[in-house]
């Protein structure tokens, strides 16, 4: 393949959360890497064969790395497949993502990995990462094979949705993981209070006559691995920390010092319970969507930073195991392609800074996982997206590059329009028109 | 109401002249109806009683009409009354099971609704395990859906039908105060009885043990009681529910032994309401579990039979209700 044509991006407002810059610049990418930054001035006379493109004043900020997105790759490939995973990231500014390991077989071993690294070196509209199985068969009982699943490139190991209930289990976990340096992601679940629920407990659940899960069951598990942490000295990221009361406890366990972090999905910054009302099972998610106070209860988190990152949580699901009736419908959303924009809607409502919001969808994952990628610095590989932050747009279910269309922003009006995306130094999307 | 009993043409007189135009296309929710409507129902199904009560009681409100009980989940005593209830409207009644059908191959309910509504069901009557099921089909169908309960969610008729036996029995509903003890959890009669007892004016209390509680049901505009004998003290009414054995994931209450010692309907407990008090179930009733035989078959205090009866009038009220608006609409 010949090298792309060095681009050089002007007139932009730059972000970048690793120097903490936010303001007027322009970017040149050569080679695939970031070549030279700008930071209000302007770039010298440019070398010949240099694509110029005028920003516009529209947000030039490092592409954005998700560390949370299922496919249905391999056993499920008519949900999504990492082609069109990676189409849909290209669309909607992510260049990074991580997928879960929860597919048929499962991630579990190195040749998976493997398999799975090399489906993706084939695809080139996005970076495709991947997470091991933290148990073998994901059945919460045997290590899985955590440090050869290193070696073939695994960036961290988790069960993904299924809880590890038996803290043995989980106590060994940490502590061998430890040994490789590995994260590994938990979702905090008390399986015996969860059994059976399909949403949030309270008496919104209750009116609808729903099978429900106390908030509860998180804080639990949560207390119980923060503990085993301590004990251990490995690394926790949180899966999706979703309830106030489960933040309490991430705030002591930070406070203490461990090596702890956590994520939360932009569904549970942007919906909350009653967005399944009238059995919306397009907004069956899990962990479910809760009640409005742990929804700005976590918004107020992201913004002190207790946590630490943001994830689309994308998992699709064809709309024939989304219309049925709601405690049998399956739980997830699609999101690469809608991470972004919603997630500006809380810049736009001056919840949080424009560059915070950035750096827990770009900076935040890219260092927990030690990726060169998340930043705009002379050397830093060229990944970048470049977004009009004003552009109203109407979320189209039906428009999704997923293979899967179940999206709960469906008919919502966001604000802020992916104008390219930047893979390598390769444009591998661009708006139309 | 005498003089109409021995006349049939009076009966039906009075019917047509009291028939209205359903408020909605279906009937998912005791909660779609508001004060006023509710009583127009009432009344509508008062004059289908006097009806019922004849020898004679048929009519052609419903003549050319397709009425569909789709009933995934086991229910003799509604699905007859809603098959009686079509018949006696003049209606083609089909029952299709579902259990032994399609779906048990593993159709969805989205496709058994498009499936059955190709046939063109002007009302369809459905029950299904899953709250929100009914509404789910209703958006599918070009006819009428009528919940015959979903889940623990709603069964709306069962409310009308209470309603109807309260206020014939107390000449009105507004001001008095209901009871509705047992697994309210499970629930979906306590949740449509909530919702129409307190449209019509009525004070609702719920008494059961906390673990058969809703979360949050206070927030529901009622009291709630976790001490019978409390909960009982003054109410006008004993609505007691059927104890869900079968949805019971273990574990709600030690044992039917103690669930009958404290929260069981006996005469000691009923001595704390009111003087005259009435005692109600949906049924079908677990005798010894949530009720005494000793109370259940006083007729003196008992309106689980009336329940029956008013069952079928309030469900030819509301299948003419939901014809007649069918009509009005030209489908």
């Amino acid at each position: 393949m010949t090298a792309p044509q060095p681009l050089a991006f002007v007139n932009a407002r730059v972000v970048d959360p690793e120097s903490g810059y936010d303001g007027p610049g322009g970017v040149i990418v050569s080679e695939g890497v970031i070549a030279d930054v700008a930071k209000g001035r302007e770039f010298g006379k440019l070398t010949k064969g240099v694509r110029v493109i005028d920003c516009g004043g529209a947000m030039l900020a490092p592409g954005l790395i998700d560390l949370r997105v299922k496919t249905g790759e391999p056993g499920a490939e008519t949900k999504e497949t990492l082609a069109s995973a990676a189409r849909a990231a290209a669309a909607g500014g992510v260049t990074s993502f991580v997928v879960q390991p929860d597919t048929d077989p499962a991630v579990d071993d190195p040749s998976t990995v493997d398999f799975l690294l090399r489906r993706a070196r084939d695809i080139d509209s996005a970076r495709i990462l991947c997470a091991g199985a933290a148990t073998k068969g994901l059945r919460g009982e045997e290590m899985a094979e955590i440090g050869l699943m290193r070696e073939a490139g695994c960036v961290y190991v988790t069960d993904a949705d299924r809880p590890i209930a038996d803290s043995k289990v989980m106590q060994r976990l940490l502590t061998y993981a430890k040994g490789f340096d590995t994260i590994l992601a938990h979702r905090p679940l008390d399986p015996w209070l969860a059994k059976g629920g399909a949403a949030t407990g309270g008496e919104f659940a209750a009116r609808m006559g729903l099978p429900s899960i106390s908030p509860m069951a998180e804080r639990i598990m949560l207390e119980r691995d923060v503990a085993l942490l301590e004990a251990t000295g490995g690394r926790l990221l949180v899966d999706q920390v979703t309830s106030a009361q489960a933040l309490e406890t991430l705030g002591r366990a930070k406070a203490r010092g461990l090596r702890i972090h956590a994520s939360v999905s932009i569904n549970h910054l942007c919906f909350n319970e009653l967005d399944i009302g009238d059995y919306r099972t397009f907004a069956k998610l899990t962990p479910p969507l809760r009640g409005e106070d742990d929804r700005q209860a976590l918004i107020e988190a992201l913004a002190d930073g207790l946590i630490d990152i943001v994830v689309s949580a994308h998992a699709p699901a064809p709309a024939e195991d989304k219309r049925l009736p709601f405690d049998q419908a399956a739980p997830g959303a699609v999101g690469l392609e809608t991470l972004l924009p919603a997630l500006l809607g809380l810049y736009h409502d001056e919840r949080l800074p424009l560059i915070d919001l950035i750096k827990a969808v770009t900076l935040s994952p890219a260092s927990l996982l030690g990726l060169q990628t998340g930043r705009i610095a002379p050397g830093a590989p060229a990944d970048l997206v470049l977004c009009d932050l004003d552009a109203p747009i109407i979320v189209d279910a039906a428009k999704l590059l997923s293979k899967s269309k179940n999206s709960p922003f469906d008919g919502r009006r966001l604000q802020g329009q992916v104008l390219m995306t930047v893979v390598d130094g390769r444009v591998v999307h661009r708006a139309e028109g | 109401m005498t003089a109409s009993a021995h006349d049939p043409s009076a009966a039906i007189e009075t019917i047509r002249k009291r028939l209205f135009s359903f408020p909605k296309r279906h009937f998912l929710s005791a909660g779609d109806l508001n004060a006023p409507q509710a009583a127009d129902l009432l009344d509508l199904a008062d004059a289908f009683v006097a009806l019922n009560r004849q020898t004679s009681k048929s009519l052609d409100l419903l003549k050319g009409r397709t009425l569909m009980n789709l009933f995934f989940e086991n229910s003799t005593r509604t699905q007859s009354s809603f098959e009686l209830a079509g018949k006696r409207l003049g209606a083609d009644v089909v029952n299709m099971n579902p259990k032994t059908s399609s779906v048990a191959k593993g159709e969805t309910l989205i496709d058994t609704a498009v499936t059955l509504n190709a046939m063109r069901p002007d009302l369809l009557i459905v029950r299904h395990a899953s709250s929100g099921a009914a509404s789910l089909l209703s958006q599918k169908v070009s006819g009428s859906v009528v919940n015959a309960g979903d889940g623990q969610h709603e069964h709306p008729t069962q409310a009308l039908l209470d309603a109807l036996s309260i206020r014939r029995a107390f000449g009105r509903v507004s001001g008095l105060t209901v009871a509705i003890c047992g697994d309210v959890l499970h629930s979906r009669v306590a949740r449509s009885n909530v919702a129409l007892l307190q449209i019509l004016g009525a004070s609702v209390r719920l008494v059961g043990p906390p673990t058969l509680m809703p979360a949050q049901a206070e927030r529901w505009g009622v009291t709630v009681h976790h001490d019978m004998k409390s909960g009982l003290a003054g109410v006008d009414v004993v609505m007691m529910l059927r104890l869900q054995l079968e949805r019971m994931q273990g574990g709600f209450v030690p044992s039917t032994r103690e669930y009958f010692r404290f929260y069981g309907l006996d005469r000691e407990k009923l001595a704390r309401a009111a003087p005259g008090a009435k005692v109600m179930h949906p049924g079908p009733m677990n005798r010894g579990v949530e009720i005494d035989s000793d109370v259940a078959d006083d007729p003196a205090v008992s309106l689980i039979q009336d329940q029956v009866e008013m069952g079928v009038a309030a469900r030819m009220a509301v299948l003419a209700a939901l014809a007649h608006r069918l009509e009005e609409e030209g489908r």
